[in-house]
């Protein structure tokens, strides 16, 4: 295993376009690193010149110690697992698994061996005389991720591998791959993992740290639970967490001895701690607040705030409502039991929401970097 | 998808079909009335051709076949037949694996001058051959070719059958790259990714051009008849040619049992072929 270096890496197409802006990005030994992003934010280009499927334009690309640049694709010591599973349609399961090996010139009892041990890892072992036709969605996802496997690479590359699955076994094989990812830590053969998606829920679930891009710049490379508690600007702050974040214009002005917040016509003071590192700012800021520290019922240090309900939407456990403080659309995420006199309201009906605003976040009008931070 | 199957069930289950089989026999029935007369037509006398209209013979006699193969030359059709796949075989080899190689690089390669040479090669389909017969032959007459089969192969082997290129490049443009890349990283250079991966999933686009290749080159007549001058050297075609006499009267029952027998290897090879040409990228392992 190896860890993953980018230095300033950039791709500029022949057409002139620029694709991938400078990007500097380190990933460890055995980590899994989750690549997410908005379609068109350069996350698969940026992976597919990791894999030597593009032409690097500017910067260095290191695995282990060597660089890679110039590279050709087998000389990386990758392996990657296509969105469409790419398995050679004239060759059973055995033969796609083994078809690197071969070339690379194994010896059969070796070849052999590592393609039962993948397939055991994968439980498919009864799967390895049929031909890719003859397998499921899931199967066939499994047959391309041994093929990855069996190459003991020292990177793994993951080209949205889930997006062609049904939902539900989306959600099985999320739970497979990072177990398996585990395993192979355990036993002691760590894997190095890029992991490219635009599926916010499988970048949080299956990384150990994501690294969020927009048109071919990193927005922040962090762990899921800082990119969610802290994101650096306005642009990770909403792609990451559904319902999304509500993010809306609004007005810093001085109150009193601290800051307050003008949001669709109300004046919501700051908690101290917010107010602090602001002391000299007014005027236009992005106002963020996540949908569940917006309450139907009054918590501690919550301020609440008259409001018109729009519509909600029952998800089971629980309930997204939407409704608007002014003009401003607002959503707040309920547990379905604490609802309260919430559930037999109608559209325009005035309501009390309870906001958390020691939680609230607050960005640069223009730049949208984060100023809490 | 499975309501537009429907509605077409639905459309095929109304109106009547024995109508249906009935106008569809009929048209086969014309357009196969022709074959079905030749077929007749060697087991007749000559008088019996030009004055009965329908196809059934009055006697089966398998005379016309006998003398038709021994055929007025010293040499049997045996000859003719193995002289036509002595052309029509190695002329195969050369264009499939000429074809193949250029329609890789026409099709998955990034080359200067590319599109030009491609226009090119469309137009040079545009053009009759027959514009191209004078200077070819004195190509080959100024090598020294003339009378042996090499200017009836050699050029296939520069893939010049440009429809064939035409066809494997319009069907490898069909097939998503994902499986290439995926090669690559397993280690494959290009010549290896063309053997590996990309022919197997030509195979039936391989298959039409092998058919074609067959077919035309076994019914090639003006080709042979310009560079062949020895009989022991010709192919079935100009046999054929050579069996319609132009001194002494012609049995017609022996010309039409020849070529009765001239049909055999194409429909053959036709009818192997069958089976793959509906096989296509259907069954590749990319799912989307």
């Amino acid at each position: 295993m190896a860890h993953l270096s980018l230095k300033k890496i950039e791709k500029v197409y022949a057409n002139g376009f620029k694709a991938v802006h400078g990007v500097d990005l380190e990933v460890r030994d055995g980590e899994f690193m989750v690549f997410v992003g908005p379609s068109g934010c350069a996350k698969s280009t940026l992976l597919r010149m990791i894999a030597g499927l593009e032409s690097i334009t500017g910067g260095e690309l290191h695995i282990g110690s060597k660089k890679v640049n110039e590279l050709a694709p087998k000389q990386r010591g990758i392996a990657m697992v296509f969105q469409n599973y790419a398995l050679y349609p004239h060759m059973t399961v055995y033969e796609n698994l083994a078809f690197g090996l071969k070339l690379a010139g194994t010896p059969k009892t070796e070849v052999a061996q590592r393609v039962r041990h993948a397939a055991q890892l994968l439980e498919m072992e009864h799967l390895l005389e049929r031909y890719p036709k003859q397998l499921s969605g899931g199967q066939a996802q499994r047959v391309a991720v041994g093929r990855a496997i069996v190459k003991k690479p020292e990177v793994f590359l993951f080209d949205e591998p889930l997006s062609n699955l049904d939902a539900k076994l989306r959600a099985s094989m999320r739970v497979r791959l990072t177990e398996l990812h585990r395993n192979l830590r355990e036993s002691g053969q760590p894997a190095t993992v890029v992991y490219v998606t635009h599926d916010q829920v499988e970048a949080m679930t299956m990384g150990e740290r994501i690294c969020v891009l927009k048109e071919g710049v990193i927005q922040q490379v962090d762990t899921p639970t800082a990119l969610y508690d802290h994101p650096a600007n306005a642009f990770v702050a909403s792609f990451i967490g559904s319902p999304e974040m509500n993010i809306h214009e609004a007005q810093l002005q001085p109150q009193g001895e601290g800051l307050a917040v003008v949001l669709g016509g109300q004046v919501l003071p700051l908690p101290a701690a917010k107010a602090q590192p602001l002391r000299s700012r007014s005027g236009a800021v992005k106002f963020g607040l996540r949908p569940e520290h917006v309450t139907a019922l009054p918590r501690e240090g919550s301020l609440a705030v008259p409001c018109s309900l729009r519509f909600v939407e029952h998800m089971g456990s629980e309930v997204f409502v939407h409704f608007c403080i002014g003009e401003t659309a607002m959503t707040a995420r309920v547990p379905a039991d604490q609802l309260g006199e919430l559930a037999g309201k109608t559209r325009g009906a005035a309501h009390v929401f309870h906001l958390q605003l020691e939680r609230c976040h607050l960005f640069d009008a223009e730049t949208g970097a984060n100023l809490l931070l | 998808m499975t309501s537009s199957t429907e509605t077409l069930v639905l459309n095929r289950e109304r109106g009547r079909p024995w109508l249906r089989y009935l106008v569809l026999g009929l048209v086969a029935l014309v357009m196969l009335y022709p074959l079905l007369w030749l077929v007749g037509a060697s087991f007749k006398s000559n008088g019996e051709i030009f004055s009965e209209i329908g196809f059934w013979p009055s006697r089966f006699d398998f005379s016309a076949y006998a003398k038709g193969w021994k055929t007025s030359t010293e040499y049997s059709f045996a000859t003719y037949f193995l002289n036509s796949f002595l052309i029509t075989i190695p002329r195969i080899i050369v264009t499939v694996i000429s074809c193949v190689l250029v329609a890789y690089a026409f099709a998955r390669f990034e080359f200067w001058g590319k599109k030009l040479l491609f226009s090119v090669m469309v137009g040079t389909m545009m053009l009759p051959l027959i514009v191209l017969r004078l200077p070819q032959y004195l190509l080959f007459r100024e090598l020294g070719w003339l009378d042996s089969y090499l200017p009836l192969i050699v050029p296939s082997a520069f893939a010049t059958d440009t429809f064939f290129v035409f066809m494997l490049v319009q069907f490898l443009r069909g097939i998503p790259r994902d499986m290439e890349e995926a090669a690559q990283i397993d280690g494959c250079n290009a010549l290896q990714l063309l053997w590996h991966i990309i022919v197997p999933l030509l195979k039936p686009a391989i298959i039409s051009v092998i058919v074609f290749q067959f077919i035309w080159t076994m019914n090639d007549f003006m080709g042979p008849l310009i560079y062949l001058a020895s009989v022991e050297k010709y192919p079935v075609s100009l046999a054929l040619k050579m069996s319609i006499g132009a001194t002494e009267e012609v049995e017609w029952a022996n010309v039409i049992a020849i070529s009765v027998v001239a049909l055999i290897p194409s429909v053959t090879v036709f009818f192997m072929a069958q089976k793959h040409f509906i096989e296509g990228a259907s069954s590749s392992g990319i799912k989307g």
